[in-house]
């Protein structure tokens, strides 16, 4: 036999190469407002937070409605987007930081909140906030709300802490643990806006240049402080745990499961106040399953699971009625997970949202996501 | 009835016996079928995925609309080079790899060469099995059982606070990373070392001796450079798989690799598949250059 000559090699391989590409496109999209529920289609997959779909209440939905619901959990925002991008998942638990990525890359459909008997319900202020609805087009229905809170072994951690500056200072350096997540920028700017007023910080997520440098500063000086960026919940609650970790940024979701098992910990909102999520159930464009879409957003926004997944998870549930449902089902928890906090609690929190060049004030000179994230590289390395 | 069994066996001739007879004939028909599915699956799978990989280095990512421009640019290797973060991470991992090798070889050498040249044949039995056992369970689980020792209140602090020992804080740091990587690399150093040390024939030795070398000089001018393609070899298994990893500095560190900036470009950071492409070039050039050097020091002889 011949020696198969390298160039043959080469010719072959740039010929597969250039067959590649050509295959991805495909997969029919629909960007139409979806007005009314049709047949189910038997089958719904979902991307959510870990939590979202738990068979407390899935189970019931399949019953109902013939569905059978297949989570794939997305661990960060960034993912979410990533994944629903295939268009291999009917809807998706979108964060206020990926929901507008998804509206402005025509990725989810637009849907009549008219579908959704749960709605009439929904404390004012996510009926149509901006996170996920665009000049009056609904492109999805708020879930459930929550702060990013400061969590603190109450045995270690003496006084108890009133400000984020403790996880900027050396008093608990290697004990800290932060969330490995570029959005924790808006952390920091959130803490300067009060810390250092002469920045001029108005939202966390709209910074200027030299904002967006003073913020990141501050984290990089955090950087050798940081026992471990945690990339999940479950993480967190385990270096909490063990003593590696006793005081971090965190959800009360790891709170919730760290007293539950005892352990010694607190968590609260500084004084500076919080960063939030307030997540929107979006559906795809590719939707292959849109009915069964829409029957599962109707179920998670009726009161009985908005108040099984506030209890759960440990958040805020978009729907009032839940409230009474919560109080039967957890004494007290209403109040806990302030269901029915005053718009002032609301307010106080600021809530994830994907940061663009727009500085929502007419100015374009903001710094926008690919250098939050870039900029988180730099940080951790 | 002899032309009846004739003709019943006449089938089986035309079917198999005619296709060996033609293969028989024709030695280059032989040969290109039976490197045919080899080489294709190699060239689609392989070489294809390389070549893929390669070209869309030199494409960009639409920032707003998240979409792939297909136009030639060097912007992804400027980054690469310019920006000084991304040169650390490279760095960073290059070195952590060849701590890992150095480590290793030093470790497996003394166990290599007990197990070929004095373990009896039962004890080197025994030996074989208890380093290959812990390839028998799941990387992840063995990951996980290094988090649990290395912890604040680990199984490591808790032995070393019984003995009165000042306790460590490595959990989460780059020593923890150094010493799960050369846990868990450590077999394929051992075993093609004693691969190597096992072929060096006793009367080499002997020869030495009579020579009048010392146990020193023997080994330093006999076994070592016998068993030097042997150290090569697991050094490439080594490094190349440290280089690469991406799930250990994510469970046991708290420091970027090349592997999680590429696995962050492309689920998570902006799907930004060119830039990924452009940084998997780094280890690939890297391993490239190794096994340059590597095949100059014989270590393919010692696979």
């Amino acid at each position: 036999m011949r020696r198969i000559r390298r160039t043959h090699v080469l010719i072959a391989a740039a010929a597969a190469a250039l067959c590649v590409p050509a295959s991805s496109v495909g997969s029919a999209s629909d960007d139409s407002p979806i007005t009314k529920v049709g047949k189910t289609e038997g089958s719904l997959n979902l991307i959510a937070w870990e939590g979202y779909t738990y068979k407390q209440w899935v189970n019931p939905f399949t019953k109902k409605t013939g569905c059978r619901v297949h989570p794939k959990y997305g661990g960060s925002s960034d993912e979410m987007v990533t994944l629903m991008r295939t268009g291999q998942y009917d809807a998706v638990s979108a964060s206020g930081d990926a929901s507008l990525r998804l509206i402005l890359g025509k990725d989810v459909r637009p849907i009549d909140p008219k579908l959704i008997p749960g709605y009439r319900n929904f404390i004012p202020a996510l009926k149509s906030p901006p996170h996920n609805t665009v000049r009056g087009v609904h492109y999805g229905i708020s879930l459930q709300w929550g702060p990013n809170t400061l969590l603190y072994n109450t045995k270690k951690v003496k006084p108890a802490p009133k400000s984020w500056s403790v996880l900027y200072s050396s008093k608990y350096k290697g004990k800290i643990t932060v969330p490995d997540n570029p959005i924790q920028i808006a952390d920091a700017a959130l803490y300067l806006s009060k810390a250092k007023p002469s920045l001029g910080i108005k939202d966390p997520y709209e910074l200027t240049q030299s904002q967006f440098t003073a913020s990141v500063d501050l984290l990089k000086k955090q950087h050798p402080l940081v026992k471990k960026y945690w990339a999940t919940a479950g993480d967190e609650i385990d270096l909490f745990k063990n003593g590696s970790a006793t005081i971090g940024a965190s959800w009360p979701y790891q709170t919730n499961t760290l007293q539950a098992a005892k352990a010694p910990v607190k968590d609260l909102i500084p004084k500076e106040g919080a960063t939030g999520w307030a997540d929107t159930w979006m559906i795809s464009t590719k939707a292959k399953h849109p009915n069964c879409a829409v029957k599962w957003i109707q179920w998670v926004s009726t009161p009985k699971v908005q108040a099984q997944q506030a209890i759960y998870f440990g958040e805020t549930p978009a729907n009032t009625k839940a409230c009474v449902v919560m109080n039967k089902l957890s004494k007290g928890s209403c109040a806990q997970y302030h269901a029915n906090a005053p718009v002032a609690y609301f307010k106080s929190i600021k809530f994830w949202k994907t940061p663009t060049k727009d500085c929502g004030n007419g100015q374009s000179n903001c710094v926008d996501y690919s250098k939050w994230q870039q900029a988180w590289t730099d940080i951790k390395s | 009835m002899a032309v009846q069994a004739h003709e019943a066996g006449r089938p089986h001739w035309t079917a198999r016996r005619r296709l060996s007879a033609a293969l028989w004939r024709r030695p280059w028909l032989r040969a290109t079928s039976l490197l045919v599915p080899p080489l294709g699956w190699m060239v689609v799978f392989y070489l294809a995925a390389l070549a893929v990989l390669f070209v869309s280095a030199f494409w960009s990512l639409d920032s707003f609309t998240g979409k792939i421009t297909h136009t030639w640019t060097w912007a992804n290797f400027d980054t690469i080079f310019s920006d000084p973060t991304y040169r650390q991470i490279a760095l960073r991992t290059i070195w952590m790899a060849a701590a890992v090798t150095a480590t290793d070889a030093v470790i497996a050498f003394p166990f290599a060469y007990f197990m070929a040249r004095l373990a009896n044949p039962r004890l080197r039995t025994v030996l074989f099995v208890l380093v290959l056992l812990p390839l028998w369970s799941s990387y992840l689980a063995r990951i996980y059982a290094w988090r649990l020792i290395l912890n604040h209140d680990g199984a490591l602090n808790w032995t070393l606070g019984k003995l009165g020992l000042p306790t460590q804080g490595w959990a989460f740091t780059n020593t923890a990373m150094w010493i799960v990587f050369s846990y868990i690399w450590l077999p394929f150093m051992i075993l093609p070392i004693y691969a190597a040390l096992e072929r060096i024939p006793d009367s080499y030795l002997e020869a030495s001796r009579d020579l009048g070398a010392h146990g020193w000089t023997t080994f330093r001018r006999v076994i070592l450079p016998l068993a030097l393609p042997g150290i090569v070899a697991g050094s490439i298994f080594t490094f190349s798989l440290t280089l690469g990893d991406y799930i250990t500095p994510s469970l046991v560190g708290n420091v970027d690799f090349i592997g999680n900036v590429i696995y962050r470009n492309v689920l998570g950071l902006s799907n930004n598949l060119p830039f990924a492409a452009a940084y998997a070039m780094v280890p690939l050039v890297v391993m490239a250059l190794y096994l340059a050097a590597a095949k100059r020091l014989g270590a393919f002889e010692a696979l």
